[in-house]
């Protein structure tokens, strides 16, 4: 075998070997999926959703925990929302090119990098303890609101770069102030990404669990919350108390609830691919 | 309107401020808990001492068995992770055709949008009876499954960044290679990925730092116990999910066992601060060389 048939050999091996290797990461996937339907779809039922924790794993249900969910998810928005869309509005069309700017910038690259579990250290100190908030859903969205504060950010700019200049410069030159073009004409232009983005956040937020963890979330709330400033749980501590149960029973409740996490996560990042795709298609400048 | 215009402005760069509040708020709390945990606990014995036991009667702060811990599952993850990721990037950046990369990555990136906890029941309830049936002497926690685990879950990350940086190699290069008579293979290892290898490095860079600061899988899958070791089939402990631990119970606020998660945080922190700069410092050379 001369050097030709050998380099066309080892091609046609790296082809295989490639696809062979993607192939098999999306099949340990579907392994893992088909695993956990199989462990948990037969728990799940109405009974299961509405029913509160007990110690007994046949009547332990995750009510408390999706109510828990729903409450930090819409607290999170309500918080990170207008301060990452407003903070990425102006490093994008504010105070270019100045120290600041670059120094922001670097600073949201490395936030993006801090570890979760610092921001639970964050939360614990600078909310729980200083502002005396407790063990709350308020503290617990706060952490999570500045968790994904720079993938906001991030994205914010983006969809305001990919608009082009032409309708900026369109603006200015029929009089309209700074602001008025972005209100009127940037933002609306640039919303679908921007939307996008704070969907991807959240949807990395409803999955946290370490950070909640340390901010004081509780395993075992025994009444659904009625408030920010009440204890909460959400579903993946309530998957995490479950899971390191030696029971077997507990193991099927931690499966039953992962599919309704899953189905939660999946769903927002389906509807953020969605948008992606709609907002693409119809933008084209 | 002026004025106006000025309010706004002012609000939106308080917005960004936020930013720089968060930072300053989180290296003044771990700065000011390890301070004070440091008074009581000498700085030679957390960084030299190999036991970690501050819950115990007989107390002593070493910090390197959680290191070993936090290093071994990191170690397992990237030797995971990264030939994977790489063959995935080559693979989909330079093989597969159009329609087959438009399936097969958003079913790859769908790794990295599951939870974390998600994760570690895997590792738990699936990988380590698996690895059990051909390594009859793991145990049920141990760092070998939580670190394949995790090295599975960051694939995407790796391959998505790799994948970046290939294709912003100019096409010219590759086009070059083939007019030489070069076979795919050899301009994909050949060529792109070593004009492509800055990039690569980031990639592997911020995966190590992803690895470092998973907590979940570890928490749930690694046991807890910190041990100075590499031995991945024994139970070990890393410094994330020595956090959770000590988040769980209930630690009076305070006291010395409470200050130690704020030490043990700092040095996480310290540690991947430094990853992610390296990182930041070689990508904003990089693109200064592409553009």
């Amino acid at each position: 075998m001369n050097s030709t048939e050998s380099s066309r050999l080892k091609d046609k091996a790296f082809r295989y070997i490639g696809m062979g290797t993607t192939i098999a990461c999306v099949l340990i996937l579907a392994i893992f999926i088909g695993f956990i339907l199989y462990q948990g779809i037969n728990r799940l039922g109405w009974d299961f959703l509405m029913a509160l924790p007990s110690r007994f794993a046949d009547q332990s249900g995750i009510y408390t925990a999706w109510i828990g969910t729903l409450w930090v998810l819409g607290l999170t928005t309500l918080i990170s929302f207008p301060l990452g869309v407003g903070a990425g509005i102006y490093l994008e069309e504010y105070g270019k090119d100045t120290w600041l700017n670059s120094f922001l910038e670097i600073n949201i690259a490395n936030l993006a990098g801090v570890p979760s579990v610092i921001y639970g250290l964050l939360g614990l100190e600078a909310f729980v303890r200083i502002m005396k908030m407790g063990n709350s859903i308020l503290a617990g969205s706060l952490t999570l609101a500045l968790l994904i504060l720079p993938i906001i950010i991030v994205s914010t700019r983006e969809s305001i770069r990919a608009v082009p200049s032409s309708i900026r410069d369109a603006s200015n030159a029929l009089g309209a102030t700074k602001w008025q073009t972005i209100w009127n004409q940037i933002l609306p232009a640039s919303f679908g990404g921007i939307l996008t983005g704070v969907i991807l956040a959240l949807s990395r937020a409803v999955g946290e669990t370490a950070p909640l963890i340390v901010v004081g979330a509780l395993a075992y709330v025994p009444f659904a919350p009625q408030g920010p400033l009440d204890e909460f749980t959400v579903l993946p501590i309530q998957i995490f108390n479950w899971v390191t149960r030696p029971q077997h029973e507990f193991v099927i409740n931690a499966a039953a609830a992962i599919i309704v996490l899953l189905v939660i996560t999946f769903a927002m990042n389906g509807i953020a691919v969605y948008l992606r795709n709609r907002w693409q298609s119809k933008m084209n400048w | 309107m002026k004025v106006k215009e000025k309010i706004i402005e002012k609000i939106l760069a308080a917005c960004a401020l936020i930013t720089v509040l968060t930072t300053v708020g989180i290296i003044l709390i771990l700065t000011i808990e390890a301070v004070s945990f440091f008074q009581e606990v000498s700085i030679i014995e957390f960084l030299t001492s190999t036991e970690w036991t501050p819950l115990f009667t007989q107390k002593s702060y070493g910090i390197l068995p959680l290191l070993a811990g936090t290093a071994l599952t990191t170690m397992i993850a990237i030797a995971v992770a990264l030939p994977i990721g790489l063959i995935i990037a080559v693979y989909l950046n330079e093989y597969a055709r159009e329609s087959v990369r438009k399936v097969l990555k958003p079913l790859l990136e769908i790794l990295a949008v599951v939870p974390t906890v998600v994760y570690g029941f895997f590792a738990l309830m699936i990988v380590t009876p698996f690895l059990k049936t051909f390594i009859p002497g793991l145990s049920g926690f141990n760092a070998l499954s939580p670190g394949i685990v995790m090295g599975i879950m960051i694939i995407p990350f790796v391959s998505s960044l790799s994948e970046d940086a290939l294709s912003s190699v100019p096409d010219s290069l590759r086009q070059a290679s083939f007019g030489m008579g070069s076979t795919k293979f050899q301009t994909a290892f050949r060529v792109m990925v070593p004009a492509a290898s800055s990039g690569i490095i980031v990639s592997a860079i911020l995966a190590i730092s992803r690895a470092v600061g998973e907590t979940m899988i570890v928490a749930i899958a690694a046991g807890h116990q910190p041990r100075f070791t590499l031995d991945p089939t024994v139970p070990i402990e890393t410094i994330t999910a020595y956090i959770v631990q000590i988040s769980m119970g209930d630690v009076p606020h305070g006291s010395t066992a409470y200050q130690t998660i704020f030490a043990a945080g700092i040095t996480l922190f310290v540690f991947t601060f430094i990853l992610n700069n390296i990182s930041y410092w070689i990508k904003s050379r990089y693109q200064q060389k592409y553009e």
